[in-house]
């Protein structure tokens, strides 16, 4: 039986590997064609015409990790659908009440967030 | 049947070396892309075994989300690992520890396999037959049902997550100004235009 | 040797055509759908846009093309050299991949595999990579809040992307992305899930980072957000990738709303026309509207941006879902 469905797959396998390689090879021709003189001007990360004071990279606001928090509870939540949604007709309404409850438990969370403001962007 | 072989050995050397390589990289930015690397191996195992709907799940909710937040972590805290690690060495005996207690589940449950080698029918017994169902259809036909109350402890366990990371993270800037849509909308021309006449020469 | 030929290598030959079918037509499709949107965009704000390279501009696509790959690749100082290039890579690379389980016309199809939308889902959950890869390693201050501004974006309307995709799957019973334009024979999804139709297009706009959700690369305040330090080659994989987005994006919402390769009514005129000519229509007509979306609407305010996801799109895309799948059970509907 998992032999048929590994053949689906295998096209994909070596789809995957043509688009890496296709990509390598756009990058890497270009660069091999490119002029390449660079000066100290031309290298320095772009900041409205002054000098970076520091590194880029520093500590940005929390809000963005609240958010991708509440997006992989979210996500989770979207995963439990899915074979939900598929299998609806073969388990009928206990099965529809199931996930009722299920949606209703993560509801009173989402009604937490909203009356805590955690979906406020400031 | 050899292609099959050929792609088990290759997902397993890449997902082994690439889990080598997210603890021992230097960058951690760098253990966190092999740390996603590792994660497509393991869907490509999951698919090897016929788990495709694992195997899609697993790039959707670990690559897709979990390790999104890890990149952020790791990308944007200005967390000295360096220091980190320095620790290490205390922390090992616990590491070590707790690898121990994984091993011996582990053992448990494959030694449950030798011991009664039954078991594994029986574990797999409600599963509708896989020639019968595309195997996305067999879980929802077991989980929501067979496995409800497991089901909903997943529900109460997301809503614990939504809270703590709530209390946690959620802190509020002072003297912030926003758009509040409702009283926007419920303006009504009336109560904020006034229509007067000035006579010339006086002002308002 | 022969049988290894016929039984191995030969397939492997066929198989590397297929999909070299596929993506050869889809880099031109890229091409001429930038040229589209110059002419769309030019017409629409009474310009004349390309009109020089070719007759009535139309090689002008490629001649950017090719003035792009022969540029200088710059290298920001402070940047994380092997991400740096990874990033345009990544996006390219995800939305080319994407196109192996649509279907083109019935058994048209490079993988039919049993969970095509999972799969696209979860290549659409990706996206988010290349850009914020980018954004770190540039080392800018620009491309940094590019990225987060990008990611945190692109989460906000999967949540809600998935829910509509949840509704189309309760009326389908089945994952495959064959089966979703099968069930629409006698009507499209977009007729009895209107109001989803019109979410996942929108949020199908927030997700390719296009006008009026483009605040990630919102040219007045960030220059170009997280593309801002690249040049060259990585510059032109980010830009096929995100246009090759766009039309991935179109496809999906054809399949899941608009019957995919389906005729608009079941009978002669129409139904000579192939299915794939349909199929390319109504992709045509999904990007002619993300065009004119960018022609006519101003862009948000991030405030209003993640009001939009989390409080208008998210509770009601659950709503949607409630809804579809009480009324199916209710009156004996579902699928089985």
């Amino acid at each position: 039986m998992s032999t048929p469905l590994i053949i689906e797959y295998l096209p994909i396998l070596v789809f995957l590997l043509i688009g890496i390689a296709l990509a390598v090879v756009m990058v890497g021709a270009s660069y091999i064609i490119s002029p390449k003189n660079p000066d100290a001007e031309k290298v320095s990360p772009y900041e409205c015409g002054f000098e970076p004071f520091e590194d880029a990279r520093t500590k940005f606001d929390v809000r963005f990790y609240l958010v991708s928090i509440l997006f992989i509870i979210f996500d989770l939540e979207v995963a439990f659908l899915f074979p939900w949604a598929i299998a609806l007709g073969d388990i009928g309404l206990f099965g529809f009440w199931s996930m009722m409850l299920f949606l209703g438990i993560l509801t009173i969370g989402f009604i937490y967030e909203w009356k805590k403001g955690a979906l406020e962007w400031e | 049947m050899i292609l099959q072989g050929i792609a088990f050995y290759v997902f397993a050397a890449l997902l082994v070396a690439s889990g080598v390589m997210v603890i021992s990289s230097r960058n951690p930015v760098h253990s966190v892309l092999y740390l996603i690397l590792a994660f497509f191996q393991a869907a490509g195992l999951c698919l090897l075994m016929g788990a495709e709907f694992i195997a899609m799940i697993l790039i959707i909710v670990y690559v897709g989300a979990v390790a999104v937040l890890f990149l952020f972590v790791v990308m944007m805290l200005d967390i000295n690992f360096r220091e980190l690690r320095q620790g290490a060495l205390e922390v090992l005996p616990l590491g070590g520890l707790i690898g121990l207690i994984l091993l011996a589940e582990l053992a448990a449950v494959v030694g449950g396999w030798i011991v009664a080698p039954g078991v594994e029918k029986l574990a797999a017994a409600p599963t509708p037959a896989i020639t019968s169902v595309t195997n996305t259809q067999a879980l929802g036909q077991l989980m929501y049902t067979q496995y409800v109350y497991l089901f909903q402890a997943c529900g109460i366990v997301l809503l614990i997550a939504m809270i703590g990371a709530i209390v946690l993270t959620l802190r509020h800037r002072e003297g912030v100004r926003k758009q509040n849509i409702g009283d926007q909308l419920a303006r009504r021309r009336d109560e904020v235009v006034a229509i007067r006449k000035v006579s010339s020469g006086e002002g308002v | 040797m022969a049988e290894f030929f016929s039984g191995f290598l030969l397939p492997l030959i066929i198989m590397v055509l297929k999909i070299l079918a596929i993506t050869v037509p889809l880099l031109v499709a890229v091409a001429f759908m930038t040229y589209a949107e110059r002419k769309i965009m030019g017409a629409m704000q009474l310009r004349q846009g390309p009109s020089l390279v070719g007759p009535f501009g139309l090689l002008q696509p490629f001649a950017d093309g090719l003035k792009l790959f022969a540029k200088e690749q710059i290298l920001p100082e402070g940047a994380n050299r092997v991400v740096f290039y990874i990033a345009p890579m990544i996006t390219f690379f995800l939305a080319l991949v994407a196109w192996a389980v649509i279907p083109f016309d019935y058994g048209v199809v490079l993988s039919n595999i049993n969970v095509g939308v999972l799969y696209l889902f979860a290549i659409s959950s990706l996206g988010v990579y290349g850009i914020v890869m980018a954004g770190w390693a540039s080392n800018s201050r620009y491309a940094f809040l590019g990225a987060l501004r990008s990611a945190a974006q692109m989460v906000s309307y999967e949540v809600s992307m998935g829910l509509i995709i949840i509704s189309v799957l309760l009326c389908v019973g089945s994952l495959n992305l064959t089966a979703i334009v099968h069930a629409q024979e006698k009507v499209w999804f977009a007729i009895p899930l209107f109001p989803m139709f019109i979410m996942f297009f929108i949020s199908a706009l927030a997700e390719t980072n296009r006008s009026p959700f483009d605040l990630p690369e919102g040219e007045s305040e960030l220059v170009a957000g997280f593309m801002v330090e690249y040049s060259s080659a990585p510059f032109a994989l980010f830009f096929l990738g995100e246009y090759a987005n766009m039309i991935l994006m179109s496809a999906m919402t054809s399949i899941l709303f608009l019957g995919g390769w389906l005729s608009p009514l079941p009978f002669a005129p129409f139904t000579w026309v192939p299915g794939i000519v349909w199929f390319a229509l109504k992709i045509a007509a999904c990007l002619f509207t993300f065009v004119w979306v960018r022609a006519t609407m101003p862009r948000y305010r991030y405030d209003q941006l993640m009001r939009l996801g989390w409080k208008v799109f998210l509770p009601f895309s659950l709503f949607w879902v409630v809804l579809t799948a009480g009324v199916l059970v209710t009156f004996g509907w579902l699928p089985k």
